[in-house]
């Protein structure tokens, strides 16, 4: 066995091993940071704060009734929550988790996939989300599940567009596509999100947006579509939709924090000279930061309402891509310049 | 490994390829489009070329076939309809198709006949390579492309206009004249 | 071409999770259902016509389309975003006159209504 393989290995179970961890957490934390800003207990019987919540949701969603409608087009009602989970999870590869490392006398770098495309595949693996829901929401022969369905791809693409813009207004800069050169850039200046604050302002509203979260929940809004494109769906199957919502989060939060705030960086602090210690510790300043970017997401919801479909649309059409566009005319002059 | 990867995924290739032919529901085709674009990718990362390869996911399997499953919902989603063409006509038009395809091809392959191609290197095909031919050797053909895609947006934009608000009233007023003869 | 191969194992290790939950919960729920069960969910009425009967609003095809043109536009951006230390002035003027060619179409679009959603 060569040590490059066995380095990869170790990476991607790591990285897997986070990934499968967000939706449990995200239970809880969604369950009880609900409950605290609405002033009710929420879970509080199972373990010491209902800490088990979690554990009991996925024993219930083994035991529950998992109904596949006969009107619904089978195949292609089981293919949707597989392809909701695919770009979830392959999107994670290009973010750098932390600083270098050596082992064996040779550096690697501590991301999945060293790829020279970095946040493009990001992107482009983010946009084959699209299909899940097109997917759910055709086959399960619904008229709530297609209206949420269509509205939701409409909203993924309007909103994908502005977010592209805004990340290629920080490469500009950087002239290089990995994430940890953008990381880099962001120690030797300052984080991104000061020196391009309307570009991380558009991408964090895309960002709500691309993961259907409230104010843009639309795809799913309650009280006019019942539960939108996973309507049909029960137990396992929703489960895995719902996994998918938490991990793309999780993604983009970690693709957010690596572009704009500074990525497994600390202003001032030099993880590079301490070893493995620096290794846990970038880790953990990433995973802290995606953790605060992941409670962001939960109290905007119990913050704003909902939008109206036109609101969104006006919103993403005639706001946030003339304004991307806007800030990349802006910073590629400011590039030229010499002030970047 | 690099054998096995490509394999699959030029089997995977042709076989959802066939798919998007021989399906009878538009939307198994589209997905199975989506199934052989991916493929390519793939296949284009295989040679060396992972720019192509990421931007064939990014354009075609993530915006371009998003259009032509919107387009096949907003027709008539799932029904396969009745054959408006009869099978003559529909062999007519493959015949057609084939034709026009393979004398493609023959013009292409005698158009590069005397050119002696270089090999493609990592570096001619990286995307700093790409960037820089683009934007020095193809400037013109580049902004020529801004003005295409300018004049598809407003292709798009008025093959798609809603009618403005006296033109609906123009129709409202002559279907209201219609219905009054056709009453006795 | 190595470095893509850990999407390949993403991807699998995604479908074997799903598949292995799916067996999981086959196994362990109650089989059989109510044939109510299987009608489609109409709030409790009865479903009259299915979702497949229905068509869309031409402005969904519109904002496809108008992603797809934008969307094309923005993959010029990245060579250019990647290579713009050494395209330098030129290049810069090169994409602002690509860019001020797509804002007359996208101001078209605007003053036609086409970005109006009611």
């Amino acid at each position: 066995m060569n040590v490059d393989v066995v380095v990869t290995v170790a990476k991607i179970a790591v990285v897997l091993g986070l990934l499968l961890q967000v939706a449990p957490i995200m239970v809880w934390v969604e369950r009880r940071g609900s409950a605290m800003m609405q002033d009710r207990p929420g879970p509080n019987r199972l373990g010491p704060f209902g800490l088990f919540q979690a554990l009991a949701d996925a024993v219930k969603f083994l035991f529950k009734e998992d109904v596949t409608p006969a009107a619904a087009d089978k195949p292609l009602y089981l293919m949707a929550p597989a392809l909701a989970l695919l770009p979830a999870f392959t999107t994670s590869v290009v973010i750098p988790w932390g600083p270098n490392f050596t082992w064996d006398g040779k550096e690697y770098a501590f991301t999945v996939s060293n790829a020279d495309t970095g946040v493009l595949l990001f992107l482009a693996l983010a946009s084959l989300g699209v299909y899940s829901l097109v997917m759910a929401g055709y086959a399960s022969n619904n008229k709530f599940s297609l209206l949420g369905s269509i509205r939701a791809s409409a909203q993924l693409i309007s909103y994908e567009l502005a977010m592209t813009v805004a990340v290629l207004a920080v490469i500009i800069p950087v002239g290089s596509f990995h994430l940890t050169d953008v990381v880099a850039y962001q120690r030797t200046n300052t984080w991104n999100c000061l020196l391009q604050p309307f570009g991380f302002l558009v991408f964090c509203i895309a960002a709500f947006a691309e993961t259907n979260r409230l104010p843009f929940d639309l795809p799913e809004a309650e009280s006019e579509l019942v539960a939108g494109f996973h309507t049909e769906y029960s137990a396992m199957r929703f489960a895995a939709f719902f996994q998918a919502e938490y991990t793309s989060m999780a993604a983009l939060s970690a693709l957010g924090c690596t572009l704009f705030l500074g990525g497994w960086s600390l202003p001032w602090l030099n993880y590079e000279g301490m070893g493995w210690l620096g290794v846990a510790l970038g880790l953990g300043t990433l995973l802290a930061k995606v953790g605060v970017c992941m409670f962001v997401f939960v109290w905007v919801r119990w913050t704003f309402p909902r939008f109206r479909y036109d609101q969104l649309m006006r919103l993403g059409w005639k706001f946030l891509l003339p304004v991307a566009l806007l800030n990349l005319i802006a910073v590629s002059a400011m590039t030229l310049a010499g002030w970047l | 490994m690099e054998l096995l990867v490509f394999l699959i995924f030029a089997f995977l290739a042709v076989a959802a390829a066939l798919v998007v032919v021989a399906h009878k529901n538009p939307v198994y085709s589209t997905m199975a489009l989506v199934f052989t674009l991916f493929s390519v990718a793939v296949l284009f990362i295989l040679l060396g070329a992972p720019f192509i390869g990421v931007l064939q996911v990014l354009i075609y399997t993530g915006a371009i076939v998003v259009l032509f499953l919107f387009v096949i919902m907003l027709l008539n989603i799932g029904r396969e309809d009745s054959q408006i063409a009869g099978h003559k006509a529909q062999l007519f038009f493959a015949l057609l198709g084939a034709v026009s395809f393979g004398s493609l091809v023959i013009l292409a392959l005698s158009s590069l006949r005397p050119k002696v191609l270089a090999p493609l290197t990592p570096e001619l095909v990286s995307l700093k390579a790409l960037a820089s031919t683009l934007f020095n050797e193809f400037l013109l053909p580049f902004e020529i492309i801004g003005l295409l895609l300018t004049v598809a947006v407003i292709g798009a934009t008025v093959a798609a206009r809603r009618p403005t608000a006296e033109e609906s009233a123009a129709t409202a007023a002559e279907r209201s004249i219609e219905t009054k003869e056709a009453r006795p | 071409m190595t470095s893509y191969l850990p999407i390949l194992v993403f991807t699998l290790v995604a479908v074997l999770f799903l598949t292995a939950a799916l067996l999981a919960a086959r196994l362990l729920r109650h089989a059989g259902s109510a044939s109510m069960n299987l009608e489609p969910y109409e709030c409790g009425n009865e479903a009259l016509t299915f979702a497949h009967d229905h068509r869309f609003s031409i402005r969904y095809y519109l904002i496809a389309v108008l992603f797809v043109i934008f969307d094309v536009e923005t993959v010029f951006l990245f060579p250019w975003a990647v290579l713009f230390d050494q395209l330098a002035l030129f290049g810069f003027i090169e994409m602002m006159v690509f860019l001020a060619i797509l804002v007359v179409g996208y101001v078209y679009i605007w003053n036609r209504g086409a970005l109006r959603w009611v």
